[in-house]
């Protein structure tokens, strides 16, 4: 609510307006602006481009970007991180996530838990990368990569199966060093 | 005089129409180039590429984009009418490769023993040749738009009637100084009359409303009301597609070169060059084309500089600024001449 107090106190700000427009005067300060604005295009054009040519030249994330996810193993064992406890699925918001759990034999040992995932998928259509199944995840099984070009032809296609979760991406993205 | 009478008697038939073809040839193989220059260079002051995907340098863009325009199907509203919906892209390109004729690319020249102009007439009446054009160039605006039997496109017309009114005058005027101080109207004696000093120094005024005329003749920002996209989505040309807005827009960049052409030869010594440089008569159209290209580069330079003007600040620009201008320069060049 304005104040209206009268006459104006010191924190009143007079109102600075331009000249009036139109006439030989008016004429006069919009041929001198358009000069001004001839110079600012010019100094642009001499900067050069500042786009980057996008397929060739990717931005570098930064290394808390949630891009595609990834599966993990464990480095030594070679065994999937992943038990298959669907508290991912619980998780996520938009449903994308579906785990069918089966019981490690001792014939067929997958993960290092008592069952494995013998079914994970991710349908990335419909995935809208909160980073929350990275949270669910007791066993850090699931993170957030960096890949980002995630389009395809197919909406069959975006249906992520557990093995290309659990493989490299075919396409790095570039990670920001630290600092840039 | 008759026009005909003014064209040059000294060539056989045959040059006139090699000649002919030879400029037709030229401008139509540079029209297609400017496109991507025009793109290319927005986008540099817009600190991007411009296009740059299809060839070298993206220069195939222009290739792509007609066997686009080419290759789409032609529609028309139901609203239309079909044969001045049909005509009006016709008189488009055709006024503005006629106003192309009279642009001088060069001298009287010597080529193996037969005296040749570098140009496609010589006409005795110059810009009024041009302004003829101009005027008659008008009518495919309007009758594309009137015929379009769309509101966008009517409109269109409409602001492109009263943007004529409004600056072809002070146009016409402009041209009468540098017009007085040669002492012809034929536009080869005037680049002949800049031998001592371009007109434009004497005539710095006239050059200045002429170039805001002409960017009001060309419909390009900060005139380009009758094709305001924001507002009139395509203005006079919002119903054309395919082949005919190509011819639209081919029109548009035809004009531009004659205008550019004009205001060189005019103004800027057309194949003269400054501080008494006289290169062989082969280089003299290559000095009008490069004087062409650098002023189509300012008509870029401004398009991406100033915004559109509004309806009404174009009007009172044109009556109130330009004409009285033109008709101060006009009377002060006519004085000086009388005098002098």
């Amino acid at each position: 609510m304005a104040s209206t107090r009268w006459p104006p106190g010191d924190d009143v700000i007079e109102i600075v307006r331009g000249p009036e427009p139109g006439g030989a005067g008016g004429a006069y300060r919009a041929f001198g602006e358009t000069l001004r604005g001839l110079k600012t295009t010019f100094s642009r054009l001499l900067e050069g481009p500042r786009t980057r040519q996008y397929p060739e030249d990717k931005v570098p994330v930064y290394p808390r970007f949630r891009g595609r996810h990834k599966l993990h193993r464990f480095e030594d064992t070679g065994l999937e991180k992943c038990v298959g406890c669907s508290l991912c699925a619980a998780a996520c918001p938009a449903d994308c996530i579906r785990v069918v759990a089966a019981e490690n034999t001792p014939d067929n040992r997958v993960s290092a838990g008592e069952r494995y995932a013998a079914v994970y998928e991710i349908n990335m259509s419909r995935c809208i990368f909160c980073g929350y199944c990275e949270v669910a995840c007791p066993f850090d099984a699931i993170t957030m990569g960096h890949d980002y070009e995630l389009s395809d032809y197919n909406r069959d296609d975006l249906i992520f199966t557990k093995e290309m979760l659990l493989a490299e991406p075919l396409e790095r993205t570039p990670l920001r060093a630290p600092g840039e | 005089m008759s026009v005909l009478a003014a064209v040059d008697y000294y060539e056989p038939w045959w040059i006139q129409i090699v000649k002919s073809l030879a400029i037709f040839a030229v401008v139509f193989g540079i029209v297609p180039l400017l496109t991507v220059l025009e793109r290319k260079l927005i986008g540099r002051f817009q600190q991007r590429y411009g296009p740059n995907r299809v060839g070298p340098f993206g220069l195939m863009q222009p290739l792509a984009d007609i066997v686009k325009l080419a290759t789409k199907e032609q529609s028309r509203p139901t609203t239309s009418i079909g044969l001045l919906f049909a005509l009006a892209p016709v008189i488009s390109i055709i006024t503005a490769v006629a106003a192309l004729a009279i642009v001088p690319f060069g001298g009287v020249q010597d080529i193996f023993g037969t005296p040749v102009g570098l140009y496609g007439i010589d006409v005795g009446i110059g810009p009024l040749y041009l302004f003829a054009f101009g005027a008659v160039a008008f009518y495919g605006f309007m009758l594309g738009g009137w015929a379009s039997g769309s509101k966008y496109s009517f409109l269109g017309a409409m602001r492109a009637a009263a943007q004529l009114i409004s600056y072809e005058v002070a146009m016409g005027l402009s041209l009468l100084g540098v017009v007085f101080t040669a002492g012809t109207l034929s536009l080869v004696g005037i680049v002949e009359a800049q031998r001592e000093m371009w007109f434009v120094v004497p005539q710095v005024v006239g050059f200045i409303v002429f170039l805001c005329s002409a960017f009001a003749e060309t419909n390009r920002t900060p005139f380009d009301l009758p094709e305001a996209e924001s507002e009139l989505v395509q203005g006079y040309q919002t119903e054309y597609g395919g082949a005919r807005f190509a011819s639209f827009m081919l029109a548009e960049y035809l004009n531009i070169t004659v205008l550019s052409g004009i205001a060189v030869t005019m103004f800027l010594g057309g194949w003269l060059l400054p501080f008494g440089i006289h290169p062989p008569g082969w280089v003299d159209p290559l000095v009008v084309l490069a004087k062409i290209l650098i002023f189509i580069c300012l008509f870029i330079w401004v398009r991406a500089t100033v915004p559109r003007l509004r309806y009404d600040q174009l009007m009172s620009f044109g009556w109130k600024v330009l004409l009285p201008l033109a008709t101060l320069n006009a009377l002060v060049t006519a004085i000086v001449v009388v005098l002098a």
